[in-house]
């Protein structure tokens, strides 16, 4: 929804919030339901109500639960019988500078009790997480602490023994080596937030008296978006591709009217120095994993040369699909997100012109569109927008162009052989196929709550929980990474599956769209099976829950020689597979025993 | 400006906060007369108000306001 997407208006959305809530619910899309307990240090009713518009707006259908107001502390370490059987699946702590109780009371405090109060405020918060993990196994979002607007000491409050912005600022720090340290704890940063929508903004003291709000209205849906940000990203919502139109976009100037030698970029003028920042920056979202597409109306000779340029600090390489053409844009940008396997939900799209975002909001409107007005318009819309937020970083993010690229190259080799067994044994295919072990979980986590497709039973796990299951003897957890001559593609398939006396139940099956038609399902069967012979299992039950998106796997059970038990008229079915006589069924990926070297890096 | 101009804009406001097209509100209107006129409404539609008509309410007006009436009287004083 439109109205929902950054740049957005804030006061209008809490105005219509009733009118937005209503039509996003009845707009028939399938969301993923969550339950988020909000656990306050203050009144936190605004921010539930402006989170539930931007969760539903990405797809997801929270219901929540509210401490008594200020009542955060003793939820977390007392416990609550209520929030205890709500079960929460993310749990946020609303709290802000509001909620400090340690800040140094005036001048004569000596730097000793000063340090002393630093760390008993730090170990309240981390008595509310501690208590929290043990109680429940589930994400925890913290906000950081925002600066005050007030001060009596001018800049000496950020670095005098005594003053609050100095003290909020090393708890803030401490907030985040904590963070770091342990599993399932996320900052949200209302630090940064409160300064990018001004101090004086943010804080209002008769909000505070009147409401008690630790913010003001005006800027709860700012707050409510980052928020969102964060969970949506948890869940695997990310958007994943940037594609970019390249003339007055990537560079100044027209690269077929101009040549090569006339386009703004490097050095030598501050338009062109501009554009050498904004490619910098487009190139640092590649390293954390997003990938790089262009969509140009240009000659491809012609735009290939503009990333020639010996200035352009991204090249060819740097891109996994590039579209220059005259072809209208929507058009392009849904073949680009077919070669890559991604949904056209997946691609944000960056454009100087007007016209073009507005075409392919027109024909694909699940594309992200960004209108670049400037440089620097881009690259706060790109940050704003939060597309891409992180909440982890796996090998695999930052190795992930280089995958796509090895892709294209098998695509290539494709071509030259005459059958399809014939290029399959060709790649030289090895497979590593082991428990979750530890280095795989945030992986294994990530492919659990993005993967849609090959997926049988879309059944989404947290970090904490796949560390429970992982090492739960009435589970067996395998995950598979695959290798070919091209390369390493990561860990691309995730078994689980449950033992029920001498049945194992499917509750996971699934398998990244990278490598579809690899015959790795097949080597993954044949692993399950041993595991599960080795502890007594007869019989495998299979489960397809049918989604908007996993029509692809729908006979997959079949095919590989289930029998069919029940059918429902939704479209799921539940299959089994006796284990006596089973033979293996994968003939061209070598299963290695051992793993490589580089894996204990 | 006078109570004729302050009430269809005012009342557009109450429609969205309320999403209720059917609201016709008076001077005499107050809480009980609508439904969801709870206290998170009342900050939202202290907020929408605030920014239609450009003013600031004081934390007084606030806590004090009985009715739609006392709304009105704070516009047509300091509203735009």
């Amino acid at each position: 929804m439109k109205e929902l997407c950054f740049p957005f208006d804030s006061q209008n959305i809490l105005r219509r919030r009733p009118a937005l809530r209503k039509q996003l619910l009845s707009d028939g899309t399938v969301r993923i339901k969550k339950k988020i307990a909000v656990l306050g240090g203050s009144t936190t009713d605004h921010a539930v109500a402006a989170l539930e518009l931007f969760l539903l707006n990405f797809g997801i259908e929270p219901e929540f639960y509210q401490s008594e107001y200020n009542k955060f502390y003793e939820d977390a370490v007392f416990g609550n019988p209520e929030l205890e059987s709500f079960a929460p699946d993310v749990i946020y702590i609303h709290t802000t500078s509001r909620n400090l109780t340690k800040l140094p009371a005036g001048p004569a405090v000596r730097p000793e009790q000063v340090e002393r109060d630093l760390n008993e405020q730090f170990a309240y918060f981390r008595q509310v997480w501690e208590s929290l993990m043990q109680r429940f196994n589930c994400p925890i979002i913290q906000n950081n602490f925002e600066l005050p607007l007030f001060r009596h000491t001018g800049s000496y409050d950020c670095w005098g023994n005594t003053g609050h912005a100095a003290f909020i600022e090393r708890l803030n720090v401490m907030l985040s080596d904590y963070a770091r340290s342990v599993n399932g704890l996320y900052i949200h940063d209302i630090n940064y937030l409160s300064a990018v929508c001004g101090l004086t903004n943010w804080h209002d003291t008769e909000a505070w008296y009147l409401y008690k709000y630790a913010m003001s209205t005006a800027v709860i849906p700012d707050l409510a978006y980052s928020l969102a940000c964060i969970i949506k990203s948890l869940y695997g919502k990310n958007h994943k591709v940037i594609d970019l139109d390249l003339d007055n976009t990537l560079w100044g100037g027209v690269i077929g009217d101009d040549g090569q030698d006339g386009i703004e970029i490097g050095p030598e003028t501050a338009v062109g120095q501009s554009f050498t920042e904004f490619q910098s920056f487009i190139r640092g979202y590649k390293d954390y994993g997003v990938l790089l597409a262009i969509c140009s109306k240009n000659d491809e000779e012609n735009a290939l040369s503009g990333l020639e340029h010996p200035s352009s600090v991204l090249k060819k390489s740097d891109f996994v699909s590039i579209k220059a053409n005259w072809e209208p844009k929507d058009r392009n940008i849904a073949e680009s997100a077919q070669e890559l396997n991604l949904g056209p939900d997946s691609f944000v799209f960056i454009d100087d012109n007007p016209a073009e975002c507005a075409i392919v909001e027109g024909q694909l409107p699940m594309v992200q569109t960004i209108h670049s007005s400037s440089v620097h318009d881009a690259m706060y819309k790109l940050t704003r927008g939060g597309y891409f937020e992180v909440t982890s970083v796996s090998d695999d993010d930052l190795r992930r162009s280089e995958m796509y690229a090895a892709n294209a190259q098998r695509a290539a080799q494709m071509k030259s052989f005459g059958s399809y067994a014939d290029y399959l044994a060709s790649l030289e295919m090895n497979a590593v196929i082991c428990g979750f072990k530890p280095v795989y979980i945030q992986r294994i986590t990530q492919l659990i709550n993005k993967s849609n497709q090959f997926n049988l039973t879309t059944r989404r796990y947290t970090e904490n929980e796949i560390q429970e299951v992982s090492q739960s003897s009435g589970h067996i957890c395998l995950c598979g990474k695959l290798l070919d001559k091209f390369g390493d593609n990561g860990i691309v398939s995730v078994v689980i599956g449950r033992i029920d006396g001498d049945i194992l139940h499917m509750e996971l099956w699934l398998m990244s769209c990278r490598v579809l038609k690899r015959d790795m399902e097949l080597a993954m069967l044949d692993e399950l099976v041993r595991h599960a012979k080795e502890k007594g299992i007869r019989t495998i039950k299979g489960y397809y829950y049918k989604t908007p998106k996993n029509s692809m796997v729908a006979g997959l059970y079949g095919t590989l020689g289930f029998t069919p038990d029940e059918k429902h008229e939704n479209g799921d079915s539940v299959w089994h597979l006796d284990l006596e006589g089973y033979q293996n069924r994968n003939k061209v990926i070598k299963i290695l025993e051992k793993e490589n070297e580089d894996e204990h890096k | 400006m006078n109570t004729n101009e302050i009430i269809p804009r005012l009342n557009e406001v109450f429609r969205d906060v309320f999403d209720d097209r059917t609201i016709s509100v008076s001077e005499r209107t107050t809480a009980d007369d609508i439904e969801d006129w709870d206290s998170l409404a009342h900050i939202n539609l202290v907020a929408a108000v605030e920014n239609e008509f450009g003013l600031r309410f004081k934390m007084r007006e606030v806590s004090s306001m009985k009715n739609v009436g006392d709304m009105i009287n704070i516009i047509s004083e300091r509203g735009r």
